[in-house]
């Protein structure tokens, strides 16, 4: 089982230059379930994840992570949450394992970078260097990452982009099982993953 | 330490990998080197003087050389949000990236140093000067130069800016470094310049991880 950890954001307000991106911004993520960011083009998705990976500051309101059993900011976000971006911050010049190698150092693991790669079906291509892979091959070598670390919250920035059929039903049964262990799900994206989950909706 | 230690490798690993490691930075050193005779001439007399304030800037242009890559490529591809996720605060994320640029192009440039000394005639006195002063001064680039370079991590071309932005910080060092040579060579003690050198190493050492962080801060938000 993981450790549950709830996501709240509280009247966030986000601004991007001149632009009011949202404003009044409140949800609650729990334990457990899948939240789905859904809104336009631009509307904020990517922002409202940055934002509650910590990686930009809201212009008003604020984002606190629970763990269950705990008070409010005992742990440091860092340890409590992965963020995969639309891009998959992966070393072309470095095989798919040393990537993951790397990530295990420098984030944890719960699991072998080997078994992860093998989960997403990249057992084979482990050892390729990963600037041969298409963009499906890299977004399941993010994902394996994802999996790997084995941290509780999990934000996911289109996580089935470039995914083919095969790809997409493994990212779905990745993040089911996730949820199902009692892991928190905030997912950018259009499409629905699984049915019957919980929206936020930017504007 | 496990972190610091495999960022570090990680990045060994890519300069290998994409630039050659060491042997890019080094055959510029080399090169320009090679062009000063030509340019002044082969007058043993103002080669042997110049060598030293000519090897210290030679090394200050070969480390800007990479430099404006050291967060650029990170940037690029979303690496820089997992430097910042990481188990490690930011600031040590960008003293380890700016230790590994130095193993790759300051601690190789002063191995070269004295062989390229050789080369320009500099008197034999000054040998040990310069590469000790080297050895001090070196890490300043890699530091400093960290700065600049996290403050052009999201421009296309930052590489001219970055060297208007960085090359200031480098003039004290090179002041005092060829300033440590030339006092060896003329017989002076260069024991001040040394530690000057040594301080401005260790106030890099300081500010340039944490001025460093901020600059990347600003560049994700």
């Amino acid at each position: 089982m993981i450790a549950g950890v709830e996501v709240k954001g509280e009247t966030l307000t986000c601004r991007r230059g001149d632009r009011l991106l949202f404003a009044g911004l409140s949800f609650a993520a729990r334990p457990g379930t899948l939240t789905q960011i859904t809104g336009a083009n631009g509307t904020g998705k990517t922002s409202l994840l940055r934002m509650i990976a910590g990686l930009l500051k809201p212009e008003e309101g604020r984002v606190t992570l629970v763990r269950e059993g705990a008070g409010p900011g005992a742990d440091e976000p860092a340890e409590l949450l992965h963020y995969l971006g639309h891009q998959d911050a992966l070393k072309s010049q470095m095989t798919a394992r040393e990537n993951l190698d790397f990530a295990a150092r420098w984030q944890g693991a719960a699991h072998e970078p080997g078994a992860a790669l093998e989960r997403l079906g990249l057992a084979a291509q482990a050892d390729l260097p990963v600037g041969y892979f298409s963009a499906g091959q890299r977004r399941r070598a993010a994902l394996a990452r994802c999996w790997m670390i084995g941290f509780p919250v999990w934000l996911l920035d289109e996580p089935t982009a470039s995914l083919d059929a095969n790809g997409r039903a493994l990212a779905v049964e990745l993040i089911g099982a996730h949820v199902a262990a009692g892991g928190t799900v905030i997912a950018a994206t259009h499409e629905v993953l699984i049915a019957g989950a919980a929206e936020v909706s930017v504007r | 330490m496990t972190a610091f230690l495999a960022l570090i490798r990680r990045d060994l690993m890519l300069s290998f990998r994409i630039g050659g490691g060491p042997f890019l930075g080094l055959a510029f050193f080399l090169t320009v080197t090679a062009m000063l005779p030509l340019g002044v001439g082969a007058k043993l007399s103002l080669l042997g003087e110049a060598a030293a304030g000519f090897l210290w800037v030679a090394a200050a242009l070969a480390s800007l050389l990479s430099l404006d890559r050291l967060f650029q490529a990170d940037a690029e591809d979303g690496s820089l949000d997992q430097l910042a996720l990481g188990s490690l605060p930011l600031e040590l994320a960008v003293l380890a990236k700016a230790i590994a640029h130095w193993l790759t192009t300051g601690l190789p440039l002063t191995l070269a140093a004295p062989v390229l000394a050789l080369m320009l005639n500099m008197p034999e006195a000054g040998y040990g000067a310069l590469t000790l002063s080297l050895l001090l001064g070196s890490p300043v680039f890699s530091l400093a130069g960290a700065i600049g370079a996290a403050l052009t991590a999201g421009l296309r071309r930052g590489g001219l800016l970055l060297s208007l932005l960085v090359l200031p910080l480098f003039v004290p060092v090179v002041v005092f470094g060829a300033g440590a040579v030339s006092a060896a060579i003329n017989g002076f003690d260069p024991g001040t310049a040394f530690l000057f050198l040594g301080a401005v190493s260790l106030f890099t050492l300081v500010i340039g991880p944490v001025a460093g962080a901020s600059a990347l801060r600003i560049h994700l938000s």
